[in-house]
């Protein structure tokens, strides 16, 4: 008897939800498609995610609890620390929000489980960078470092390797992903600048930094490097180990020259850095760049004639997920890609995966200043609601097309991984 | 009844099963995994001297272990010389008790907030367009920012001898305060000079505190990645900051041999020290 009321009232309060998600939910149909006694039974799962800190949020999952009416709890941690934990405690973990480049260590563990694209609702929604490897116009992208495409698909649930093509089997759906350059102060600056060539100008000498994350820091070192032609490399984001041995000499030289005032390894370093005038120019993330603006400080985030460094995060399932569980992970999976997150996480400058549910989910007042690259038409509010551009004010890097039709590499770990960590621990203490 | 016989030992039991939890067996766990073998991602279990061979034959270890003796040495130093001075003031200069103790409890102030707090707090006053820089270009005595003051070996230092100088000055301070006073009036008494008191009685009677201070010191500094990393912006480094580098790049087993290395280095002072001062007999005394 008490089952079946169970049941009914169930099956009532879904039916409610789904009316009040309505538009919202609209192409990912988070409720459809469970036998009905499980929409019971799912009030009690939990799905823990674990990722890093500009990716997994407190009111994203707030925000989903509510949706889907089970719970959703996250902890941050970083890359590394992720990764750590798939290899060596993966029960603790459901779902990872884990970097493309990690993916390349992560899936050959076997702690991640493949995921059905069919039952991915917006799958053929994702930007095609993603989902083919190619730009909307068909133009290949970089495959300089990890290509998020390469990473993407694999022939067989059990496969240790990854699909060079699609296949209908994914290691993660992809869901956020932004194009790195060069942040600056242009009050502190006072001129265009256009390349990655800049970074090594001793016109700012001891006011530059670059990241102090080797498999980072040498991508921009790089960018720079090249820029100025000094070496021409086969892969920046795969170096043989002259190429390091080259680049690490020339940042040597250049940090002997007083070249770098200093080197970042957190984001808040790296506001810090800017908004006390300590650095004008130097590598940066989107974030970063809002939060030194929020604080009234003039900051730019500025494209680069030789292009951005990309990189993007895929939420993967950990293998332990089976029966409601692994259920209730693909409906949060859906409802990451049906709009509310885009939205919150494009007032922070990243991109969801799906444009059409996050246009559908921001203001068209938003969507014209965070996509369209268009003049703010009213404040402009960050994912907490503080301001952070007047009206007037434009996106730095322009549109969508502009910021992310230019990826010269992505974030990487190179085969040579350890004999560069060595040897920028020796930058570092040189 | 209790055996008499296991009196002893049940009274060292909670000591002992502290140390063999929180120090014996971690140090067992790292000593075992500096032997074993990792590719950034997972480890194999292995007995293999390669992290070793690789620590001790590399330029920058030994070029790490010499910046990192050298903030040891500097923040020794400095500290020593600040503590010393503020327990002699407070001894033998504040007449009255009550006095004394309360400038005593005034010392501590700062440590009533965070390690951290009061080490970033440095940063807005040493930058290129901090208090100090805009003061001193104010009063006109230089005309540009002096770099050196923030994200160098300067800025360390000055933020280890800021942090750690408390930890030489209670020792120093307890010691002084066990001398009697009536050494001092007896040799004053036989026609000592003020310095001469200083050097043949105060500095030997106070040596247990100088001792353990100076352990203290040195152990902190030469463990320490997270002041060198935020105040030296990564301009200097130490074996602790290239261990955390390592760490955080999945290379657990490289960092682990490069922490026996490290906990070796700093053995070495530690030792001296308590050659110099028998610590234990001084503290019994």
């Amino acid at each position: 008897m008490t089952a079946i009321r169970k049941v009914k009232k169930g099956v009532s309060r879904r039916t409610f939800l789904k009316a009040a998600a309505g538009g919202v939910a609209a192409g990912s149909g988070a409720i459809t498609g469970f036998p009905t006694i499980w929409a019971q039974a799912l009030k009690d799962v939990t799905i823990l995610q674990v990722g890093p800190a500009y990716s997994v949020f407190q009111d994203i999952a707030n925000q989903a609890s509510k949706d889907l009416g089970f719970k959703i709890e996250i902890q941050n941690a970083w890359t590394d620390a992720l990764m750590t934990r798939i290899v060596n405690q993966p029960e603790t973990i459901d779902i990872a929000d884990l970097e493309f480049w990690g993916m390349r260590k992560m899936w050959p563990t076997g702690k991640l489980q493949a995921i059905d694209v069919k039952k991915i609702k917006a799958w053929e929604k994702i930007e095609p960078i993603f989902r083919e490897g190619k730009y909307a116009n068909g133009e290949p992208v970089s495959a300089q470092g990890t290509m998020p495409f390469e990473v993407t698909y694999v022939e067989a649930a059990d496969a240790k390797g990854f699909a060079p093509q699609r296949t209908e089997l994914a290691t993660c759906v992809p869901t956020i992903y932004n194009a790195d350059t060069l942040g600056l102060r242009p009050d502190l600056i006072g001129r265009k600048i256009e390349s990655w060539k800049e970074l090594l100008n001793p016109e700012f000498k001891g006011k530059t930094s670059i990241l102090n994350i080797p498999q980072i820091g040498i991508m921009d070192a790089a960018m720079a490097i090249e820029a100025r032609g000094d070496i021409k490399y086969g892969d920046k984001g795969n170096m043989t180990k002259e190429e390091i041995d080259k680049t690490i000499e020339i940042l040597m030289a250049a940090k002997k020259d007083g070249q770098f005032r200093a080197f970042w390894s957190t984001f808040d370093e790296s506001v810090n850095f800017m908004t006390a005038g300590e650095v004008v120019l130097q590598s940066m993330w989107s974030p970063a760049v809002t939060a030194v603006r929020t604080r009234g400080v003039p900051c730019t985030y500025q494209p680069l004639k030789e292009g951005y460094r990309g990189w993007g995060v895929g939420m993967a399932l950990a293998s332990h997920l089976t029966d409601l569980k692994r259920d209730a992970a693909y409906e949060y999976l859906n409802w990451y890609l049906s709009g509310w997150q885009g939205a919150f996480i494009a007032r922070q400058g990243y991109y969801n995966m799906v444009l059409e549910t996050t246009k559908a989910a921001l203001s068209p007042a938003e969507w014209d200043y965070w996509y369209e690259g268009k003049p703010a038409t009213v404040e402009i509010k960050d994912p907490f609601g503080n301001l952070m551009e007047k009206p007037g004010a434009i996106r730095d890097g322009g549109s969508y097309a502009e910021r992310t039709g230019n990826f010269a590499c992505w974030n990487t770990v190179m085969d040579e991984d350890k004999y560069l960590v060595q040897r920028w621990n020796e930058f570092i203490a040189s | 009844m209790i055996n008499k016989d296991w009196v002893p030992y049940l009274q060292v039991a909670p000591l002992a099963i502290l140390m063999v939890l929180f120090v014996a067996i971690p140090l067992a766990v790292l000593v075992t995994l500096s032997f074993w073998l990792s590719d950034g991602i997972s480890l194999t279990p292995t007995f293999s001297f390669d992290n070793y061979k690789a620590v001790l034959t590399s330029f920058l270890t030994w070029k790490l272990l010499l910046a990192t003796l050298k903030f040891a040495v500097l923040t020794w130093f400095f500290t020593l010389v600040i503590g010393f001075t503020c327990s002699y003031f407070l001894v033998f200069h504040v007449k009255n008790l009550k006095l004394q103790i309360a400038l005593f409890l005034l010392c501590t102030i700062p440590f009533w907030t965070s390690n951290v707090i009061r080490m970033i707090s440095w940063v807005p006053f040493l930058g290129k367009e901090g208090l100090f820089n805009s003061f001193l270009m104010m009063l006109g005595i230089i005309d540009r920012p002096l770099e050196f003051l923030l994200f160098s070996d300067f800025a360390v230092v000055l933020t280890y001898v800021h942090l750690f100088t408390l930890f030489m000055m209670v020792p120093i301070f307890n010691s002084m305060a066990k001398i009697s006073p009536s050494v001092i009036e007896a040799a004053v008494d036989a026609g000592a000079s003020p310095f001469m008191i200083l050097k043949d009685i105060i500095i030997p009677l106070t040596r247990t505190g100088i001792a353990l201070g100076s352990v203290f010191v040195v152990t902190l500094v030469m463990g320490d990645f997270f002041v060198i990393r935020v105040m030296g912006g990564g301009q200097s480094s130490n074996i602790a900051a290239a261990m955390k580098n390592n760490i955080d790049q999945l290379y657990y087993p490289d960092a682990a041999a490069m922490a026996v290395f490290l906990i070796i280095a700093v053995l070495v002072p530690i030792v001296v020290i308590l050659r110099i001062v028998d610590v234990r007999a001084e503290l019994a005394r």
